[in-house]
């Protein structure tokens, strides 16, 4: 139960913080919630334990440490390159 | 040495705490950068104190974060800026996948786990698939390597409905069968069924949708990471899912208003691909082109541009010749403004990355809203690759299918270029009246090659 009320705060606290992004900054802001989805690591990373180990769960705990890794590593690194991108006036152009 | 459970909960609250920050930071330009290092900051630390959780395999741990990082590093440096939307949404899925994992392996370990586990279990694998294999379709479609158009059969709905009743169904009973086997058998049967429903759903959207299905297919991967999170019991996972979660459907909803459709219409409408016919009024007009000198000496002239992209910019690859004419236009006395629609290119805010890549300061960047009202007072307009979000169709004709979307009103400027290889009507297949009016020139041929002319005309003179 109190797993859905952190939840439930969460959709509101997301909804919240969202709804003020504006327009231009909408592609990194899915690429930076993006990567953020790559929590799921987390998972993946406490299902490679000693205890439970059998062939099985090594391998598909071992993939979805891959997958989940691309997902945080690609999504920070493309959404800090595009972001680097977005200049004021008169800073220094490349 | 392994972390009290106090002391590993803590690192996760802290991690959550960073994500919300670097959430909320992305909210301005100025501290969007700062915003996302915060969040990666956070990510760190989730990691750090879970391998500090309890005795994990640590060698198959190192690879499997090795080999992810450097395809996860490979591909974030090497892509295109053009290329940005297939590698968001190729990396999605990917989260996606890992998702269904999770589900897979937490019921592997544990099959007589309690409703409370397997319902987050059926809730994980089944978006999580949804999420992996729409993901791939989407990538397929952006990156050119699967058909733009709407891919649409005879029963399309009744079938992805039959699909999804069937994945309850035996979701239903994954839950509440006490037969191990039979279990197994049910859980690959529905992370097959959630594949095929991801293909199915996303095959059928056409390639001007592809904002909406992003955002919602983003959201998506936050929602499977979040039921992952009730699986294994874990708060970071449902708070950090739960975040992208919302955002993915606030970002969806706003790019459905942008087209003034439903959610239901862009997943079900098959968009474009029925709106063929010819709703013609009478009278042919005939498109009025002009020449790119004569274009220079209009352009030369004027003293307030805006410029209008689409996805046809993109294509072209002209964002930098843009930006060039943008500078000489403005060294020649002119103010110049970029307006970008919600829904232009393929994702949300696609144009503001190309144009940001071009080093045009984001305080030239205008949102549709803010345009608008000085729209009468442009002297000169530039629609370039864009269509169906100036068509002013959207305003005038109840009869087209585009009726009601709100559109920048590039038809009150002075005077409106559109350049445009062709006269083939835009993605969605609708006539745009905007080509045949009194104010408008077209001028055509490949978008960059034109802007090239037009930079060397204002350098020449």
């Amino acid at each position: 139960m109190l797993l859905i009320f952190v939840f439930l705060l969460s959709i509101l606290l997301g909804i919240e913080l969202i709804t003020k992004v504006p327009s231009q900054l909408h592609t990194p802001l899915m690429s930076g919630s993006n990567a953020i989805s790559g929590i799921t690591i987390v998972g993946a990373l406490l299902a490679l334990n000693h205890l439970e180990n059998d062939l099985l769960s090594t391998i598909i705990g071992t993939a979805a440490v891959i997958f989940a890794t691309i997902n945080v590593v690609g999504g920070y690194v493309v959404t800090n390159r595009m972001l680097a991108m977005f200049k004021k006036k008169g800073e220094n152009k490349q | 040495m392994i972390l009290s459970k106090e002391l590993i909960d803590f690192g996760y609250i802290v991690a959550a705490m960073l994500f919300i920050f670097g959430l909320k930071m992305l909210n301005k330009p100025d501290t969007a950068r700062q915003g996302n290092l915060v969040s990666f900051f956070g990510m760190l630390i989730a990691i750090v104190v879970t391998l500090f959780a309890g005795k994990l395999d640590y060698k198959w741990i190192l690879i499997g974060i090795t080999i992810g990082s450097a395809i996860g590093l490979l591909f974030a440096t090497k892509v295109q800026m053009t290329a940005m939307p297939e590698m968001v949404a190729l990396f999605n899925g990917f989260g996606g996948l890992a998702s269904v994992l999770v589900g897979f392996i937490a019921f592997h370990q544990d099959n007589g786990a309690p409703i409370a586990t397997a319902i987050p279990i059926f809730l994980a694998v089944l978006i999580g698939g949804v999420c992996f294999s729409g993901s791939c379709i989407a990538y397929g479609k952006l990156a050119g390597k699967v058909t733009g158009k709407p891919v649409l059969y005879p029963g399309q709905q009744i079938v992805n409905t039959l699909i999804l009743l069937a994945l309850i169904g035996l979701g239903v009973f994954f839950v509440v069968t006490g037969n191990v086997q039979y279990k197994y058998n049910t859980i690959y049967e529905i992370i097959g069924l959630a594949l095929v429903l991801g293909v199915l759903s996303v095959i059928a959207i056409g390639g001007a949708d592809m904002p909406v299905v992003i955002s919602l297919l983003n959201s998506y991967s936050g929602l499977a990471a979040c039921a992952a999170g009730f699986v294994i019991g874990n708060n970071v996972l449902i708070v950090s899912g739960a975040l992208v979660g919302a955002s993915g459907i606030i970002l969806t909803n706003v790019m459905c208003k942008a087209m003034n459709r439903s959610l239901a219409n862009v997943l079900f409408g098959g968009f474009g691909a029925v709106t063929t016919k010819k709703s013609g009024p009478g009278e042919k007009k005939e498109a009025k082109a002009v020449s790119v000198s004569d274009a220079y000496l209009v352009l030369e002239a004027a003293r307030n541009v805006v410029v209008v992209p689409g996805y046809g910019m993109a294509v072209a690859q002209a964002q930098h010749t843009v930006r060039e004419l943008g500078d000489l236009l403005e060294e020649n006395g002119a103010e110049v403004r970029y307006a970008i629609h919600p829904v232009a290119g393929r994702m949300p805010g696609h144009m503001n990355v190309l144009l940001a890549e071009a080093n045009v300061p984001y305080e030239q960047l205008f949102e549709m809203d803010d345009v608008n009202p000085i729209m009468s007072t442009v002297d000169v307009c530039i629609v370039i690759g864009a269509n169906d979000v100036v068509n002013p169709a959207a305003r005038e004709d109840e009869s087209s299918p585009i009726y009601g979307m709100p559109i920048i009103n590039v038809d009150e400027a002075s005077t409106v270029f559109v350049l445009k290889r062709s006269m083939n009507p835009g993605f969605a297949g609708i006539e745009n009246p905007l080509f045949f009016k009194d104010n408008t020139r077209m001028i055509f041929g490949d978008a960059k090659a034109t802007i090239q002319s037009l930079v060397s005309e204002f350098k020449e003179s």
